[in-house]
């Protein structure tokens, strides 16, 4: 049994599709292994009882042509799911069941998956070590009091110590990639426009993008390849030829240009991961890649930028928790009573604290001065990029500043916990596509990860990066099941 | 005293006050759908049965906008003779209220669809243009209701959604009768387009009253405030008098005007201050994310003008031209779509040898009384186009008198009967036999 | 620049979330660190600038008026904290 938890998702298709395992056999597998993990507290919705269902389903009548045949999954609980309570982590959502399904999570059900349950995450996707959660924190598998990162934190921590074979999170300033960075493994925010954001709760709308969250770069471009669709019923989402992710993967990237910002260099940065970088860019050297010096000259100013742009965008998105149509109400003696209790009660402090910075910079008198300014410097983030890729096809960094923190470490210093996020935050902004591999160990045996920005919906090309420096790092998770007994 | 009749100043000793007056008129777009999602816009509906998942702000919900709604504005801003921005944008106006299930009114606030334009009223001694300021689309909110519950306030969604046009003035009427004049001119036109009904009873178009006064002869303005949401003409003028006169008492006061937002109390005919309202009154507009600019090409506007039926101006310069009606003749006509379509297919069905005068002289007098006293809509007429088209004839060549013509008429009001077989059938033409007219007249009391 | 009580107090009001003195306090430390850092964007001069609103840089698309959605009251109201199976029910609304 533990031998199937162990293997990735694309073994787990292929012995589907021959038969060699049954939906009902995997799914099984995961539920038990997820049954052992309750310390890791990756979930906060268990749905395996229909699981089981869905899976003999499946296995009745098995269509085998689709791309996720049977396979179980897990998602983060930012997205919606019919039937099955969706919280985004946060008390005000704690009893809400959605009648309707999210795109991105439909297209993989259209696929052939089963959902398992919903994943922990940040409440509403506020926070980089998913310590915001009012469903608690989320261990990070590779060690006891480590954070997984976050914000989809339970979806990196659920991959890393294999509950679900991959999931998908939400990335809106490094969601994605910094927790896969954390927990050692593969993460991919999409183009901006790329995966509809219909039915996903949302935090920042101009940042959000939901994207896959895997063990390795293959069963990452597979999913990628099922969740990444053009949807009507998303204003933003952009109708361009998608490729064939997974069947295009690649390892050639000969002749392929690598730009490395010196901007990236930052102050106090631990020497292992200014190593990391280095080994980095002498693996794509050794594919045969050219490696350019560039300069993104305004790095410095994207996550004050972030701070201004996503707080605002949330304040407004969250108004919509009110106690009125759905979720947490507490009682009030008149309507504005009621809302002042029930958001006060029902939104956790890094939640509120942000709301009060957006409501701020929105405010008459400050607009011009924040929201408008961070909108002007926003352009000039992506005018950045735009110059570097006329000269290069793509870009490589650091995922994250640091290895993976204890829990408790950073809550009580806001600004130390966002500078987390200094290195992917750049590529929200600019809408791009950002890819984290697992690329070595700090001293401490945590996993470090490296980040591949590409171009606008050049999803293809950073997948072929990172398949190819993948071969090279032939990166090990330490992972020793300590929570299990 | 040469005053003109649409005058109206207000005097204390011997001081003279003017009123300044602009609206924000609010007018329901003329749709299936909502603005930003697919649910109906129908009026009456049972609560909360035409709310969508986007309408009630669950979440992960996303605007998606309705290409008729837009058309709609374009082709109202046309006929306002507006500038048509061809790139607008759509922005989140935020406060918090039960029946507004975002958070937020998607409004368009920098970057509205359509920019300044004008619309020529007609008063009592000449034209005047009032100005427009702009003309965005944004969304209705729903509705509260307050007094079916002494604990609670119910929410009905259905509302909630629907496309609105506000379409702001230029502060310049300066009486009650202007702006009445003023919003039936501008429901008239938009009846033509087809854009929005006009229909007040039943919300389609209600009006933000924003008011000030100054001294007679003063370029400066005075402080002004806004009345919400207004739904008849009839308490536009009442809110802008009590207004206008309490204001003017302040400043004979010596004192100093707030600008404030008030409410029209209906019942005690007064407004007052709507202070709960106030403290939040910081609506942090910025761009919707959710949404993308919305641009629109030449192409799209020149295919929208070509659409653009004969207006009330053109069609009125055209009666008085081709049929040589007065004036004040073709501004009754053409004040309502459906009474110049009623008019012109009387015209049609005279056929060569028309008598114009006549025709306009039975539709506003006879025609026009019985509709007066039953309360019905011209659409409702008893008498269609065509019949009285015939009985107009009739007495143009001479085959009834103008007399019998109405004894006619009356005849045609039960079963809108061909006045020719009713003249038949009951022997009534010129020099017909008094006979015949008495039993008919007998046959009418009964 | 700095936030005082008075500024949080005012936002909390705007923002519809009840802070007590004490969350007011913490509030005020909070939002002076992450401001100080914010206030790096000053050292940008920006007048010539175009502000960037969306990223995805294509146009509105338009969808046709269709009435698609039916009658789902049940659905919209099945969550509700307080409802009468035909209205939202909210607390009394004060003028
Ligand atoms: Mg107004
Ligand atoms: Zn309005």
């Amino acid at each position: 049994m533990s031998d199937i938890t162990k293997q990735s998702l694309t073994e787990l298709v292929e012995s589907i599709k021959n038969k060699k395992l049954s939906s009902s056999e995997v799914t099984k597998a995961f539920i038990e292994r997820s049954e052992k993990s309750k310390v890791l507290n990756a979930y906060i919705t268990e749905d395996f009882t229909s699981a089981l269902d869905k899976a003999k389903k499946f296995d009745q009548k098995p269509n085998l042509d689709l791309k996720l045949p049977g396979i179980p999954m897990a998602v983060k609980d930012l997205f919606c799911t019919k039937n099955v309570k969706t919280t985004a982590g946060s008390k005000i959502l704690n009893n809400f069941v959605p009648t309707y399904e999210s795109t991105v999570t439909e297209n993989i059900w259209n696929e052939g998956a089963i959902l398992l349950g919903k994943l922990n995450c940040d409440e509403f996707a506020m926070g980089s070590s998913n310590e915001t959660s009012f469903f608690g924190n989320v261990q990070n598998p590779i060690d006891k009091n480590l954070v997984p990162g976050g914000s989809s934190g339970g979806s990196a921590s659920a991959v890393a110590g294999q509950l679900t074979p991959i999931t998908i999170g939400t990335d809106t300033g490094g969601s994605i990639r910094q927790p896969a960075s954390f927990t050692g493994t593969v993460g991919l925010k999409p183009t901006y426009g790329s995966c509809s954001r219909y039915g996903i709760v949302a935090f920042a709308s101009s940042l959000d993008q939901a994207g896959p969250m895997a063990q390795n770069v293959k069963d990452c471009a597979l999913l990628q390849e099922v969740i990444s669709s053009f949807d009507s019923k998303d204003s933003t989402s952009i109708d361009f030829k998608r490729s064939h992710y997974s069947k295009d993967l690649t390892n050639n990237i000969k002749g392929k240009k690598i730009g490395i910002p010196k901007e990236y260099r930052v102050d106090g940065m631990p020497k292992e991961i200014e190593d990391l970088w280095q080994k980095g860019i002498e693996y794509v050297r050794d594919c045969g890649a050219e490696i350019i010096n560039i300069s993104l000259p305004h790095t410095n100013y994207a996550l004050p930028t972030y701070y201004i742009v996503a707080p605002a965008e949330a304040s407004s998105n969250l108004a919509r928790y009110d106690g009125v149509k759905y979720g947490y109400r507490a009682n009030g003696e008149n309507l504005i009573d009621m809302y002042e209790k029930t958001r006060s009660e029902g939104f956790g402090a890094e939640v509120q604290r942000r709301i009060m910075i957006g409501t701020y910079v929105l405010s008459s008198g400050y607009y011009d001065a924040y929201y408008l300014k961070a909108q002007k410097v926003r352009r000039l983030i992506k005018n950045d990029f735009d110059e570097a890729y006329e000269k290069v096809d793509a870009i490589l960094t650091p995922s994250t500043p640091s290895s993976a923190f204890k829990i408790g470490e950073k809550t009580n210093d806001p600004v130390s916990m966002y500078l987390n996020d200094i290195f992917t935050v750049p590529v929200n902004l600019a809408g791009l596509p950002g890819i984290s591999i697992p690329a070595g160990h700090d001293a401490k045996g945590y996993p470090l990860g490296l980040q591949i920005i590409g171009k606008a919906f050049d999803e293809q090309n950073i997948l072929n990066i990172a398949f190819a420096m993948e071969e090279r790092i032939n990166f090990k998770n330490k992972i020793t099941d300590w929570w299990i007994e | 005293m040469s005053k003109k009749s649409t005058e109206y100043l207000i005097n204390r000793g011997d001081n003279q006050y003017e009123i300044v007056i602009g609206l924000e008129v609010h007018a329901q777009v003329l749709s299936e759908s909502k603005l930003f999602s697919t649910s109906a816009t129908k009026f009456g509906a049972e609560p909360n049965t035409q709310v969508s998942l986007v309408d009630a702000a669950f979440p992960g919900m996303l605007p998606v906008i309705n290409e008729f709604c837009v058309k709609q504005a374009i082709k109202t801003g046309i006929g306002l003779n507006a500038k048509i921005n061809k790139r607008s944008v759509f922005d989140r106006k935020n406060y918090f209220y039960a029946d507004l299930p975002q958070g937020y009114q998607i409004s368009q606030f920098k970057d509205p669809i359509v920019g300044e334009g004008k619309i020529i009223i007609d008063l009592p001694d000449g034209h005047k243009e009032v100005g427009i300021e702009r003309l965005h689309l944004e969304q209705d909110a729903g509705k509260s209701i307050h007094d079916l519950d002494p604990q609670n306030t119910f929410v009905d969604l259905n509302r909630s959604g629907v496309a609105l046009m506000e379409i702001v003035s230029k502060p310049d009427l300066r009486s009650p009768d202007e702006v009445s004049i003023y919003i039936k001119k501008l429901r008239s036109i938009m009846r033509y387009l087809g854009t929005c009904d006009g229909n007040m009873q039943e919300g389609s178009l209600r009006a933000d009253v924003n008011v000030s006064v100054r001294e007679k002869g003063s370029k400066e303005f005075g402080t002004r405030c806004e009345i919400k949401n207004v739904n008849s003409i009839k308490f536009m003028q009442m809110a802008i008098e009590y207004e206008a006169n309490r204001q003017v008492d302040l400043i004979e006061e010596g004192k100093t005007i707030d600008q404030e937002t008030r409410l029209f109390d209906t019942k005690k005919n007064e407004t007052r201050s709507m202070r709960s309202k106030e403290d939040a009154h910081d609506y942090r507009y910025f761009p919707d994310p959710d949404l993308l600019p919305l641009e629109v090409s030449d192409e799209f506007v020149n295919k929208l003008k070509s659409e653009i039926p004969e207006l009330p101006d053109d069609k009125k310069k055209r009666f008085i031209n081709e049929f040589k009606l007065s004036a004040y003749e073709a501004t009754i006509l053409v004040s309502d779509i459906e009474i110049a379509k009623y008019f012109e297919e009387v015209v049609a069905k005279m056929g060569k040898n028309k008598d114009m005068k006549l025709a306009v002289n039975w539709i506003t007098g006879e025609l026009f009384a019985v509709l007066n006293s039953k309360n019905l809509e011209i659409t409702q007429s008893p008498v269609s186009a065509k019949n009285l088209a015939i009985l107009v004839n009739l007495i143009k060549n001479g085959t009834i008198s103008g007399k019998i013509a109405k004894t006619v008429f009356e005849l045609m009001l039960k079963n809108d009967d061909d006045p020719q077989k009713i003249v038949e059938e009951k022997g009534l033409k010129q020099q017909s036999d008094p006979k015949a007219l008495e039993e008919l007249i007998m046959y009418l009391d009964q | 620049m700095s936030i005082d009580l008075k500024t949080i107090k005012h936002i909390s009001k705007l923002s519809r979330i009840s802070v007590d003195d004490q969350r007011a306090k913490k509030l005020v430390g909070d939002l002076n660190s992450i401001f100080d850092f914010i206030e790096k964007l000053n050292e940008l001069k920006t007048e010539n600038v175009k502000p960037l609103t969306s990223i995805a840089e294509t146009t509105l698309k338009l969808r046709s008026d269709e009435v698609q959605s039916k009658n789902i009251r049940e659905q919209i109201i099945k969550n509700s904290p307080q409802d009468n199976e035909d209205y939202f029910v909210v607390p009394k609304v004060i003028e």
